[in-house]
């Protein structure tokens, strides 16, 4: 759907109106995961493995099945096989089966009718395990020898005689790599590190299953996806989707990480068993050890450029491991590494590696901040060395439209260069630095996508609008498509109420993933509301005694089209509405759609940091945002994901970690340990907001949501760097490794 | 006939070719006429692939139809957070 004109004038989207969930966030009314409750309800417990690598020899649920007020117990021999990869492996991590492949990895569940029973019984559970040799490092993992996590995963793309821990190989990129570096004046060659970091979303997964004797089941969660819940879980059980309904809670944050099921279907499982509601909620323990953090890293980088700033060729070598299982994170890190960069020569070359760590989920633009990350710290690096301006050098081998991207399709509207040139204007980058004190600045890049999505658009009698639509609002989605649908029906916001419906009342849609709600919801909404215009205007057609096609909509009313249509005053939304009945029924539009066009997104972030050269430790003393973020629908929103993903990144960057024991256990498994930024650690987070309008969008949208993320890896490993004088190469920058870094440079 | 580019890891399928051409009018055609020009393609067609047609990323859409001067694209199927 393109877009209607790059120079609409919006009267209602821009605005800045008050969340709608506000009110009930701020005084605890919004219910949440843990918030659903049902007469008669259990509470589920899940055992975990404790080991990270082990055959299991036998399971004896007995002792705890004969405990008083257990109800169910559960372990994989409840769950079908299933003969799908994909979604095989996504239950094998909801319930291990065979051999428990990490440290948090769950073996068995209970039901009970509390919570101190359930715990109790877990007790009870004798689960004979013989301990395997493990390994969590990806480049050890990736050795010959290396104790192997599953057999037989493989792909056929990966070339023999690899440990069978490598799973794929993927390679993009285009022309010639020999002359490219040939024509360097400077060529630099780098090794970097990435831990493993979680989403680290505040509300804990969280979920209630009900099955009935009869076979139908409702199950209420968190989740950043309801249909793909019921997709999931309806297979893993064994049902028809009709039979169940997914309702969605608000959602206390996800990033990606509540894109799939970790306890859903163990609640509906001991449902069925139990014929009795199950509530699970997860401890902050369980979430992170059990659930996805992203992939850690390892990865290779050459470029080089010429002394005037052009590079000349682009190298990179990407080693991912999401833990336990398969993924194709490694193929968007290798697709975005170089996305940034209009290049004659560039490859890269990724391996995912099979690991004792949890399945990874996906986080934010999930492999490109990793890969962003060596590169734009390689880019600096020649810039330093070169003595050239690190945005000059950005601007000069900028994509731009009619590039050729590294990944392969030749890029159409993208407003990199205006990102880099506004932070080229911005104060920010000539201000004075003190000593100790470093600048560093980097691109970031997502695709951003559309997908399957469906909305229902419903006139009320009195004048008002409902919106129904199927993702959860994890970024202020409710706000954006009541605004999008004020638009188009030429009404006022306040008018407009959208609701997130369940499974059983909308069609199909996609997870909120990929940046896709505001974009493919809001594309939807408006072809909703233009088709429920269309029966309005047929409406007062009717009444004036006229043709469809005379009649148009104009600021939220129908009118005569011209002169020849006949004199007739405005009938406005709610005048039209208010005779619905008497002029053929309700009105209402809908629009179901594999939306499409979503549209690249860049970014680029300057950061000011001071490092203490006695402790290591880091202070971000300034932070700007600039994006294009197509059509800014809600800025504030906008902004917002600007800001989370800045700060996210500083914490990626500067703090949080998997840290794994010599036995391959999760030493940090709290935020007490594993430390995310919190406001005293933290600048005021500037942001800058590009409107290139997104062609594949009427109103010219883009996605926003996880462009943020991918540059501040980079950016303040840039600031870092030329702060303490010694290239940092490893994430995160902890006092620690940064202290190491400042004495081994004397 | 439309020319189609390939990422990397496909090539071994293709006899080196980065880029192939095959005769089809939308997606859907493409992916099957890949398959049986090129059997070496089907397990990545069947795990999923991406198309960009002119700069534009589809993920499914198999009736997206192709002029015969478009640039296609071939990709991993694209997921997000």
């Amino acid at each position: 759907m393109p877009l209607d004109t790059p120079k609409r004038k919006f009267k209602v989207v821009g605005t800045r109106p008050p969340r709608p969930d506000g009110l009930d966030k701020v005084t605890g009314r919004a219910l949440y995961g843990a918030d659903m409750t049902a007469p008669g309800m259990l509470t589920g417990r899940i055992l975990r493995s404790p080991h990270a690598h082990a055959r299991i020899k036998s399971i004896d649920t007995s002792a705890a099945e004969a405990l008083a007020g257990v109800r169910a117990v559960i372990t994989a021999a409840d769950l079908p096989v299933l003969e799908d990869d994909f979604i095989r492996d996504i239950q094998d991590n909801c319930m291990a089966r065979g051999k428990a492949l990490y440290d948090g990895h769950a073996v068995a569940a209970v039901a009970a009718t509390d919570a101190a029973t359930a715990r109790k019984a877990l007790k009870l559970i004798k689960v004979d395990y013989e301990i395997l040799p493990h390994v969590t490092d990806v480049d050890a993992a990736m050795k010959p020898g290396a104790p192997v996590v599953q057999k037989g995963r493989t792909l056929e793309n990966v070339p023999a005689g690899m440990s069978e821990n490598v799973t794929s190989h993927c390679e993009f990129g285009h022309g010639d790599l020999p002359s490219g570096f040939a024509k360097a004046d400077k060529i630099i060659e780098r090794s970097f590190r990435t831990a493993a970091t979680h989403q680290g979303y505040i509300e804990p997964h969280a979920c209630l299953a009900s099955f009935t004797s009869d076979g139908k089941a409702d199950l209420w969660c968190c989740t950043q996806g309801q249909f793909f819940v019921r997709t999931l879980c309806a297979q893993m059980m064994g049902m028809e989707a009709s039979q169940l309904r997914v309702t969605s809670s608000e959602i206390g944050g996800g990033f990606g990480g509540k894109t799939t099921v970790f306890i859903e279907p163990v609640a509906l499982a001991l449902s069925r068993k139990s014929g009795r509601p199950v509530k699970i909620v997860m401890t902050r323990d369980e979430v992170f050890k059990a659930t996805g953090p992203t992939v850690s890293s390892s990865m290779d980088i050459r470029i080089g450029m010429t002394r005037n700033g052009r590079i000349t060729a682009g190298e990179a070598h990407l080693r991912y491991s999401g833990g336990a299982f398969p993924n194709a994170t490694i193929e968007m890190g290798g697709q975005a590494a170089f996305a940034a960069y209009d290049l004659g020569a560039v490859r890269t070359f990724g391996w995912n590696i099979l690991t004792n760590r949890p399945k990874e989920a996906a986080y934010r633009a999930p492999g490109a901040p990793m890969a962003i990350y060596a590169v734009e710290s390689v880019v600096d690096e020649l810039c330093q060395e070169l003595g050239l301006d690190p945005l000059k050098v950005r601007l000069l081998n900028a994509a731009r439209k009619g590039t050729k991207s590294s990944y392969g399709p030749t890029f159409d509207d993208i407003g990199l260069v205006a990102t880099l040139e506004a932070a080229t204007r911005h104060p920010h980058y000539t201000a004075p630095l003190g000593p100790n004190q470093g600048r560093g600045l980097s691109c970031g890049f997502w695709f951003n996508f559309g997908g399957n999505t469906c909305v229902s658009l419903n006139v009320n009698t009195d004048g008002t609008v409902g919106v129904t639509e199927g993702n959860p609002d994890i970024g202020g989605s409710r706000a954006s498509i009541s605004l999008m649908a004020a638009e188009e029906l030429g009404i006022p916001y306040e008018k407009v109420r959208t609701f997130v419906a369940d499974t059983a009342s909308l069609g199909y849609n996609d997870v909120t993933d990929g940046s896709r709600v505001t974009f493919a919801v809001g594309l939807a909404t408006i072809k909703a509301a233009r088709a429920a215009i269309r029966n309005m205007c047929a409406r007062a057609a009717k009444i004036w005694g006229i043709d469809e096609e005379a009649v148009e909509w104009i600021d939220g009313a129908a009118c005569p089209a011209g002169p020849n249509a006949g004199k007739f005053p405005p009938m406005t939304l709610a005048e039209i509405a208010a005779v619905s009945a008497e002029t053929g029924g309700p009105i209402a539009g809908h629009h179901e759609v594999n939306a499409d066009g979503a549209g690249v997104s860049f970014g680029v972030h300057l950061v000011d940091v001071e490092v203490d050269p006695e402790t290591g430790a880091t202070k971000v003393l300034r932070y700007t945002v600039f994006q294009d973020a197509g059509k800014a629908v809600h800025p504030d929103y906008v902004e917002g994901q600007m800001q989370g993903g800045a700060v996210q990144g500083i914490g990626w960057a500067l703090n949080e970690e998997y840290i794994y024991g010599d036995d391959g256990r999760l030493q940090n498994a709290g935020f007490l340990d594993y430390r995310v930024p919190v406001a005293s650690d933290l600048p005021p987070i500037e942001t800058v907001i590009l409107e290139i309008p997104n062609p594949g969008h009427p109103y010219g949208v883009r996605g926003v949501g996880e462009t943020p993320i991918v540059p501040p890896l980079a950016a303040i490993a840039n600031a870092v760097s030329r702060a303490v004088g010694v290239r940092m190469t490893e994430l995160p920058m902890s006092p620690p490794r940064l202290l190491k870094a400042l004495l081994s440079k004397g | 006939m439309v020319k189609v580019l390939l990422w990397g890891t496909l090539r071994h399928a293709t006899d080196g070719q980065a880029e192939v051409e095959v005769e089809a009018r939308n997606f859907k055609e493409l992916l099957d006429r890949l398959a049986v020009m090129y059997p070496g393609l089907e397990p990545q067609i069947r795990r999923g692939v991406s198309m960009a047609l002119d700069g534009r990323i589809y993920r499914e859409a198999w009736f997206t139809e192709i002029g015969p001067d478009s640039e296609v694209v071939l990709m991993p199927y694209m997921v997000g957070g």
